[in-house]
């Protein structure tokens, strides 16, 4: 009824190829950004902020990342959590070694050195493919926990080996530490998100996102019709990272505020990411977005449903997210193998067509 | 012989017998690879499963007794009786055998075709549920597994090397056992693969699915037998990992051990998972000897990975892998 090409006439080529070509879609996507940057600020409080907003937030940069690397350039990565923790680690030496400089910088920067590492251990994907990369990239994961764990001078030296964020402001706003409000760490988490996902958006339908997927359907192929499978790669790494790190500097930074490395980058954050992706959509960007929103919702919901309305101890509420977590992704696995991102676009082309599908 | 190299020796041995645990879970991956081309990342945690099923049987614990207490609100705990340790083990092949057919039948099934990225990750969903049902079935609580095996510093060995050497090789009798059931296991594995008429199949389905199929083979079959097979190669690592530290949750993770053994050995070769196993056991614990304390210690989280890495760079199939062809 509403959601219809009909009557959408483009005049230019500019309009044509924009992101949103339907006039719904369009507005839409503006009235999220509006509730988004406009709207939650005023409302949200340190519960929503903590629970679900900005896990959500971090986790969808992170997804972006992953996405790229796994979804477009079909390079397997099982290290995200390894290259968080460079992103995070990098982003604590900068804080406490220019302590007036601003955190936005401080961020990309440590985005930045995230890229150049992943480049680093993208290098043996050249050699390397499919299951052998993804376990290639254990190396990175274990390595990387490793070398945070036990070089002192990553950690400052301080005596418990954990990296607390000290206070930073961007604009003379608390953004870090325990008397951040919950609204500036929000809009900043927001701020970064959109942009990855505007960068990211632009990126995969332009010249490298086709190089990108070309790798990925047949690199062989690929290399015949003359992308260059080295800067190919490369590239996908080093932005994969880039977002990732950048994901990594913001959990530790704003969200969790003090980081033990094996516990908050552990193996486990490698597989939740790969799973945002996976029940997401590999491939889209909408994908990373439902995929982060899904996995951070679930254990919440589950967690409201059988600890505090049914009663049940918590071990077994635990025990139970496992079990449903499992299911849900052999569920999604036999259902639809392409995710949420799927089923959003098979809902979109019935939408196009409602009430009168003949 | 110097002190240095009569260490050397017995961290080699060491690692030697951590090697053939290595290996142990590394067989039961080669294993559903090469029937079905799928990459078992449920393996780590079948053995966690396995090994809290085997506790839970020998202890007459009820299974499911947290979740039937929250619901019911009753307080049941055990039945009352301990089983025996072999029939404990038999009643368990028994669940993994149920176990095989339903992942066929719910999971498996259903993916035939697939991409082998969507089986793999249908495997990492399958882990999470498992992990979750061993849970919800036993209780998470770390348990000790006794099924009598011998366990504790070798005696005979001490005493011998002391005797040559004038210093005691610290040999744990567990890695002895664990050794010797893994040749007797890899032996039966091999003869039951070429001897027998099902092991016949399986190699049949390993080599062409479509050919199997036209003379007559039942892949689902086929498929439930292997994922058995895997599960009693998970059955017999859980007891031996749980015997050496416990059954608890770090268990499952002994597959991502088994990962970097597999790359090394190539995953579609037997001998590949034996000989990557001793060479990762041994690497890492000589690495750790020689080098560990110089960078703080606790290499061997990542030393097996990057050996593997650096290894793959110049022999991506790995030692006794297929040769990869590529096409277009």
């Amino acid at each position: 009824m509403f959601y219809r090409e009909a009557g959408d006439f483009k005049t230019s080529y500019v309009a044509d190829n924009q992101t949103f070509p339907i006039k719904f879609d369009r507005y839409r996507y503006y009235a999220v950004l509006v509730v988004a940057f406009g709207i939650i600020p005023f409302v949200i409080n340190d519960y929503w902020a903590n629970a679900l907003l900005l896990p959500f937030l971090i986790y969808a940069i992170a997804a972006i990342g992953l996405n790229i690397l796994v979804g477009y350039c079909g390079q397997v990565s099982l290290g995200t959590g390894g290259f968080m923790a460079v992103g995070a680690y990098a982003c604590y030496k900068l804080m406490t070694a220019f302590p007036e400089v601003s955190m936005f910088i401080h961020v990309i920067l440590a985005g930045g050195i995230t890229a150049a590492v992943g480049v680093l251990f993208g290098l043996p994907s050249l050699r390397i493919k499919g299951f052998y990369l993804a376990v290639a990239t254990l190396a990175a994961q274990f390595f990387l926990v490793w070398l945070f764990n036990r070089v002192p001078w990553f950690y400052n030296y301080s005596a418990s080996g954990q990296i607390n964020a000290p206070e930073r402001d961007v604009f003379g706003i608390i953004i870090t530490g325990p008397n951040a409000p919950a609204w500036a760490t929000y809009l900043f988490c927001l701020i970064f998100l959109t942009a990855c996902a505007v960068i990211a958006r632009n990126l995969t339908r332009g010249t490298m996102g086709r190089t990108w997927m070309a790798i990925r359907d047949m690199d062989i192929a690929a290399e015949i019709i003359g992308v260059n499978p080295l800067k190919a790669k490369m590239t996908a790494f080093a932005v994969s990272s880039f977002f990732v790190g950048i994901s990594g500097a913001l959990f530790f930074a704003l969200y969790l505020g003090a980081v033990e490395v094996g516990e908050a980058f552990g193996i486990q954050k490698s597989f939740l990411v790969l799973f945002m992706v996976i029940i997401g959509g590999l491939g889209s960007i909408f994908g990373s977005f439902a995929g982060a929103a899904f996995l951070v919702l679930l254990p919440v919901v589950l967690k409201v449903v059988g600890a505090d309305m049914l009663g049940w101890p918590t071990d077994i509420v635990a025990h139970l997210q496992l079990v449903i977590v499992g299911a849900l992704i052999i569920t999604f696995l036999i259902m639809e193998p392409h995710g949420l991102a799927q089923l959003w676009r098979v809902a979109k082309e019935k939408l196009r067509l409602w009430p009168f599908p003949h | 012989m110097s002190d240095q190299l009569i260490y050397a020796t017995e961290v080699i041995l060491n690692g030697l017998m951590a090697g053939v645990l290595y290996a142990l879970v590394a067989l039961g991956f080669v294993l559903i690879y090469k029937a079905s081309g799928i990459f078992n990342y449920a393996q780590g945690v079948m053995a966690l499963f396995a090994a809290m099923t085997l506790v839970g049987i020998m202890n007459g614990q009820v299974p499911f007794a947290h979740l039937i207490n929250a619901i019911f609100g009753a307080h049941i705990t055990h039945f009352g009786w301990n089983v025996p340790a072999l029939l404990a083990i038999l009643m368990t092949m028994a669940v993994m055998v149920l176990m095989a057919w339903c992942v066929q039948h719910f999971v498996m099934r259903h993916l035939v075709g697939q991409e082998p990225i969507i089986l793999f990750m249908a495997t990492i969903g399958l882990a999470y549920f498992l992990e979750g049902v061993a849970d919800l079935m036993w209780g998470s609580e770390i348990k000790t597994l006794d099924v009598g095996l011998p366990q504790g510093l070798n005696v005979w060995i001490d005493d011998t090397t002391y005797g040559i050497f004038g210093y005691g090789f610290f040999i744990d009798n567990l890695d002895i056992v664990a050794t010797v059931i893994a040749a007797i296991l890899v032996a039966a594995l091999v003869a039951f693969s070429q001897y027998t008429k099902q092991g016949r199949a399986m190699r049949a389905v390993a080599d062409d699915h479509q050919a199997a199929l036209s003379v007559g083979i039942s892949l689902s079959f086929i498929w439930v037998l292997v994922w058995s097979v895997a599960g009693f190669v998970a059955l017999v690592a859980g007891i031996m990992w749980g015997t050496k530290s416990g059954v608890q949750f770090s268990l499952s993770l002994i597959a991502l051990k088994a990962l970097p053994v597999l790359m090394l050995g190539g995953f579609t070769s037997i001998p590949g998972a034996i000989v990557g196993g001793l060479i990762i056991g041994v690497g890492e614990k000589l690495f750790e000897f020689a080098i560990g304390p110089l960078v703080g210690g606790a290499t061997e989280n990542w030393f097996a990975y990057v050996l593997a890495l650096i290894f793959l760079v110049f022999r991506p199939q790995g030692l006794f892998g297929e040769k990869i062809i590529e096409r277009v």
